[in-house]
């Protein structure tokens, strides 16, 4: 990696950084499976190419964008983020992309834009999770932010990590990665954003409201009813070292991201 | 089926046992070896409390598989097999302790007190031990009658285990669903019984 890590800058962390392989083989990404191992070993059946983003809603430049077109107009940049599962884990992944801010304003959202709701693609037949009989999630995946979360500097839109195009499992084409909130906000393999004046439900919020909530702020003090949240295994772990540290407040990103939620009670909005 | 081959089941004590370790034999040197993967903590609780609930399955199915098969000597390995059981949910128990409380009683404490499914895990857990230690001959006669009501404890840790893992249930119900189908059709004929003789 050439990146020089600098410890001042949130967009950089010179913590130890996850192997390629660690990161590519232990993914949670449903559609291909519910085990951590299925969307590295199931997700080469996805086709990326050709991909194209929906944009509905609140602005004023709706339509079908492919994503080459896109890609065109955005100059991409590395950020090396924490990622903190809800499951009590994390990793430190350095992402390929560009600011998320940079590609709703593309769009021109209008006043009444208030939240962003992103989609995952449905695929049965490439998509071998979505076949499940017993899967509890009602596809598509969805995943929301207030409009001002996803205009945040950090909300980053990802094409790519470890400066290489973005493996399949990882959310290949094009995902989302929002450092300061719990991995599954950051929806991968976007298929459409909808800009709404209300706030939309997203999945997890739907099959167990008392343990996922919209905003999903990381924090240690309001615990998840499977998972103590006050600690998490920073991966890769060993059973010698299991790496087990004390989880931040907003993942670490308070300086910059807690001004968002002035006035807001964490634990309700959790 | 009278003449059971006495030779034949020589081995089958032997063949059982080596059986019942593989799993263990697995997980030592998949733990040896770094070979766990990426969150190894994860991979070991999960391996042992699979292997604590198939294996606790498995001795529930030495009862009623006595009948359906017409082999009534397969009691033999009842006790085995449920021994294996007690000694992976042994592990399962101290794997927890050891990676997700870090022997630290207050930890415990709250993950006991806040999260039901780990109070129904640890009630299972508990509810064994009088079952692990009256497993030798000399408890065996030294209970007598009540040996057989004691080890009917094994009906409601069977349960536990079950609503341990559904209570886990994330994105999928599979495995819940098929460790409940199989412990609903070993129930059934003891239900039947019960429900019979009344």
């Amino acid at each position: 990696q050439s990146v020089v890590a600098k410890a001042d800058n949130p967009f950089y962390t010179d913590e130890k950084v996850a192997s390629f392989n660690d990161a590519s083989t232990y993914n949670n990404f449903y559609e291909f499976g519910t085990d951590k191992s299925d969307p590295a070993r199931y997700a080469d059946a996805l086709t990326t190419d050709p991909w194209s983003v929906s944009v509905e809603g609140e602005v004023t430049k709706p339509g079908k964008y492919p994503l080459e077109d896109i890609m065109k107009l955005m100059s991409l940049e590395e950020r090396i983020y924490r990622l903190r599962c809800v499951e009590a884990w994390s990793m430190v992944i350095p992402w390929v992309g560009f600011p998320l801010a940079d590609l709703l304003k593309m769009f021109e959202p209008n006043s009444n834009a208030r939240y962003v709701e992103f989609t995952t693609l449905v695929r049965r037949d490439e998509m071998r999770g979505q076949r499940s009989a017993f899967s509890t999630i009602d596809w598509p995946y969805k995943e929301g932010l207030r409009i001002d979360e996803a205009m945040h500097p950090l909300a980053f839109m990802s094409v790519g990590m470890y400066g290489k195009v973005l493996p399949n499992q990882n959310g290949a084409p094009i995902r989302l990665v929002v450092p300061w909130k719990y991995g599954f906000k950051s929806i991968k393999s976007i298929v459409n954003i909808r800009f709404t004046s209300r706030k939309p439900q997203t999945s997890w919020e739907g099959i167990a409201p008392n343990e996922y909530g919209f905003y999903a702020n990381v924090n240690p003090e309001v615990d998840h009813p499977r998972w103590t949240q006050r600690y998490e295994r920073r991966l890769p772990g060993s059973l010698l070292r299991p790496n087990r540290i004390e989880t931040q407040m907003f993942n670490g990103y308070g300086d910059q991201v807690a001004s968002l939620y002035k006035g807001m009670n964490l634990r309700r909005n959790y | 089926m009278a003449k059971q081959n006495v030779s034949g089941l020589a081995w089958a004590k032997p063949f059982l046992h080596i059986l019942c370790l593989l799993p263990f034999t697995y997980i030592v040197w998949a733990a040896l070896s770094e070979s766990l993967g990426t969150d190894p903590v994860k991979a070991l609780i999960l391996l042992t409390g699979e292997w604590s609930i198939r294996l606790l399955i498995f001795t529930l199915a030495i009862t009623p598989l006595r009948q359906w098969l017409n082999m009534p000597k397969l009691l033999r390995y009842r006790r085995m097999l449920g021994l294996y059981a007690w000694f992976y949910v042994n592990l399962h128990f101290l794997v927890v302790l050891t990676y997700l409380f870090a022997w630290d009683w207050r930890i415990a404490q709250e993950e006991l007190l806040e999260r039901p499914y780990i109070v129904v895990g640890f009630l299972a857990w508990l509810f064994m031990l009088p079952l692990g230690v009256t497993s030798n001959n000399k408890a065996v006669r030294a209970l007598g009658r009540n040996w057989k009501k004691i080890h009917k404890l094994i009906y409601l840790i069977a349960t536990l285990a079950w609503v341990h893992v559904f209570w886990q249930v994330r994105s999928s119900y599979f495995d819940a669903v098929l460790y409940g189908a199989l412990i609903l059709l070993l129930f059934y004929p003891r239900l039947k019984k019960v429900y019979e003789t009344r």
